[in-house]
């Protein structure tokens, strides 16, 4: 059985309300929706993958393409916005030539906005697969990033 | 029940459950609207249509208010003028000012609300939308720029059209139309119907264009450039060109087609007719040798793309003839090239449709015969429209030519096409003779005749009883086909277009074209059945030549060869 199948086989094979709860899961254990997986639910619950797709981009919370080798979350809560996070973003996206919720072409970043990840005290932060970087600014930013793609090698 | 509500200090009378909307056109009050859509559920989505609630002193949506006993409303209160005006400008914000180069030019809802409201200077500046055009497909253009998100497209592909192929993506200022994965419509389960595009307020939904190609091939000398119109053509161009709806363009149209430039005109219910007596040979075959029942039509090439992807288990009953477009060609790029002493590459065949599915259905691979196509270039009638204006021909003062013969000539039958419930009387007719040797004594089955999205009846042909059905628009006929598909077993014939009243109200059609001039259409082309004489495919003498000098018999060899195919299962997204 596979992955999507087996979170399918809970939910009763009718009916729209179970989609996002759905989704959630396969998001969960895939780490992202994939166009496979989008496609299995729509035939499951007999909903077109436009309908589907649709109301997945209406939530932030999902993506459609896996995460990168290197995980980097870019916090936008208050605390970092005030701080300029908005800018990191804009030079993160700029040097690794991709927008938040994608991932690179070699596979080896994906970027993510997330809200506040509770470490204000060192806004802008940044987390690289887990890693916190504090007081991330636009020239740092492109620093640390770069190490982890050597570290990847 | 009825009870009075107060409109701009006027008593009217409003029935429960009617929209305030409702109740204002039915007294010819009008309030612009956007995202509204006649008979379907509102979703208040724009705000265009707000009318101010005199004692409230709310902006409500009249076309999802519901009227009620006592409610007293202003429908032009400077407040509800002024946010309109508002809406508007907010569209034109990020709208790109595109109008002297868009299709909808002087055809566009938002152009002629901006200018109904008198919005005539620059006052809210946004980003201008940025989005890529969508040319993937064989007959759409999606450009998602011009889109102001009113929904209808995306309510006509799912709830008439069963398709469901775009819906919104994303949220809030980021919205758009869009596909499953932004994929090109090409690969999505679109069936071409250009039913969307009948809706679209603006530029955002439009056909794709054949107009280069064809101009270039009827400038080159080495090009012997034919046309074929459909049934419904000369009939639904009225409105296009600024006459009464039903008005039948007739002989008229010959001559504006030989004016451009188009050196043979051959009419596609002629190949109709030809269709008829391939299909009714067909239907009879089945009968007789237990073949699959009930047997479907295929000519409309929206409903066949709609069976490879959502009904392929309905393809063993797919007739195998082709469409009278692509008889038409097949015939033109064969038997006609022989005669006329050319070879097939010198022919350049063009065909004017009421439909947006016909481009796709010409470029499809199983209508081509050793990589040459049947069909080049397909108009819609919307385009043949803008393609006389560019030509220069005056269709007010010009005077009515015969169609070019052999291959020109129709029997009413064939005429009939154009409405739903056509094929099915004029297959009728022709089956009727060929099993009994006998004529019908009346040929009209009122039964299969009119608007209704599904109509059924049982015709007797001595003693055998034919049960018979006939949809368009596909949610009615994906109901049908729920219902075989659980059991029901008392129709042997189908016909299904995907278009709501058939060919007469396709996607390629005058945009805007309301249900009245929609039946005046039908009504004129009941009419040609009523006065003219020739009403059977059978007799027409073109086709009776046809099958003597060329075909041999409906389903022999030339005939397999040329008229008939084959469809398959189709893997899309959807
Ligand atoms: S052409 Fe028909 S099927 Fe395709 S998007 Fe438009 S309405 Fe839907
Ligand atoms: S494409 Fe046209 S019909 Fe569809 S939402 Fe946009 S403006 Fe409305
Ligand atoms: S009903 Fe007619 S116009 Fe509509 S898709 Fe079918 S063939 Fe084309
Ligand atoms: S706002 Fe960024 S960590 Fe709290
Ligand atoms: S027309 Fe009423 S809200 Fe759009």
């Amino acid at each position: 059985m596979t992955l999507v199948q087996h979170v399918l086989h809970k939910y009763p094979a009718v009916g729209r309300d179970n989609l996002i709860p759905i989704l959630q899961e396969i998001q969960t254990a895939e780490g992202y929706l994939s166009k496979k997986s989008i496609l299995e639910v729509g035939r499951y619950l007999d909903i077109p993958a436009s309908k589907i797709f649709g109301v997945a981009t209406f939530y932030n919370q999902f993506r459609f393409e896996p995460f990168g080798v290197n995980h980097v979350q870019v916090c936008r809560g208050t605390a970092c916005h005030v701080l300029g996070s908005s800018t990191v973003l804009q030079e993160l996206e700029k040097h690794l030539k991709v927008k938040a919720g994608q991932t690179t072409r070699d596979g080896q970043f994906s970027i993510e906005v997330v809200a506040c990840i509770g470490a204000c005290g060192l806004a802008p932060v940044i987390c690289v697969n887990g890693e916190f970087h504090a007081k991330v600014t636009a020239q740092s930013i492109k620093e640390i990033v770069d190490s982890y793609k050597t570290k990847g090698e | 029940m009825d009870f009075t509500i107060n409109i701009n200090n006027k008593s009217l009378v409003a029935s429960r459950g009617e929209t305030i909307l409702e109740v204002m056109n039915r007294n010819g009050i009008r309030v612009p609207t956007l995202c509204h859509i006649k008979n379907a559920l509102p979703t208040g989505a724009c705000r265009m249509c707000v009318v101010e609630d005199n004692k409230t002193g709310k902006l409500i949506t009249s076309c999802s208010f519901p009227a009620e006993p006592g409610m007293s409303i202003l429908t032009h209160s400077p407040r509800v003028v002024e946010s309109r005006k508002t809406i508007i400008e907010l569209l034109l914000s990020n709208h790109p000012d595109d109008c002297l180069y868009c299709v909808r030019n002087k055809n566009c809802e938002l152009q002629d609300l901006s200018s109904e409201l008198h919005v005539t200077e620059r006052r809210i500046r946004g980003i201008k939308n940025k989005a890529n055009l969508d040319l993937s497909s064989a007959s759409i253009i999606r450009d998602p720029e011009k889109c102001i998100l009113c929904g209808r497209c995306v309510y006509v592909c799912e709830e008439v059209m069963g398709v469901a192929c775009i819906d919104f993506i994303n949220r809030g200022n980021k919205s758009i139309i869009g596909t499953a994965f932004h994929q090109g419509l090409n690969t999505s389960s679109c069936i071409n119907c250009g039913q969307c595009i009948m809706v679209c307020p603006t530029g955002a939904l439009t056909e794709k264009n054949h107009f280069a190609q064809i101009q270039e091939a009827l400038s080159n000398p080495a090009k012997r450039v034919v046309v074929q119109y459909a049934p419904s053509i000369t009939v639904s161009m009225a409105e296009e060109l600024g006459m009464e709806p039903g008005v039948d363009i007739n002989g008229i149209l010959n001559a504006a087609l030989r004016k451009v430039g188009f050196d043979h005109i051959f009419d596609s219910s002629f190949s109709a007719d030809l269709t008829i007596m391939e299909e009714s040979a067909e239907l009879i075959h089945r009968v007789q040798n237990g073949g699959v029942l009930p047997m479907i039509t295929s000519c409309c090439p929206g409903w066949v793309k709609y069976a490879e992807e959502f009904a392929p288990d309905f393809i063993p009953n797919l007739s195998s003839c082709k469409s009278p477009q692509q008889m038409m060609g097949a015939i033109i790029k064969s038997h006609f090239a022989e005669q006329e002493n050319l070879k097939p590459e010198e022919i350049y065949s063009v065909s004017i449709m009421p439909c947006t599915a016909k481009k796709f259905e010409a470029q499809r691979e199983e209508m081509t015969r050793e990589g040459i196509s049947d069909v080049d270039a397909v108009l819609t009638t919307r385009e043949l429209a803008r393609f006389l204006k560019l030509f220069g021909v005056d269709m007010f003062n010009i005077k009515p030519e015969l169609v070019d013969s052999p291959l020109g000539f129709r029997s009413t039958a064939g005429k009939l096409f154009g409405a739903s419930g056509g094929v099915m009387e004029a297959a009728i007719r022709t089956a009727y003779r060929t099993l009994t040797g006998k004529e019908m004594v009346e040929f009209q089955v009122p039964a299969l005749r009119g608007f209704e999205g599904r109509k059924e009846t049982k015709i007797n042909i001595d003693g055998l009883e034919l049960g018979v059905a006939v949809v368009n628009g596909m949610t009615n006929a994906k109901k049908l086909l729920d219902e075989i598909r659980s059991g029901k077993n008392d129709v042997h014939f189908i016909e299904i277009m995907a278009c709501p009243g058939g060919c007469i109200g396709g996607g390629g059609q005058h945009i805007g074209t309301s249900d009245e001039q929609l039946r005046a259409r039908m009504q004129t082309l009941y009419r040609i059945d009523e006065t003219e004489r020739i009403k059977v495919s059978h007799k027409n003498p073109e086709i009776v030549d046809l099958y003597k000098e060329f075909l041999g018999e409906p389903l022999g060899h030339k005939s397999h060869e040329l008229l008939h195919t084959h469809y398959h299962q189709r893997e899309v997204v959807k």
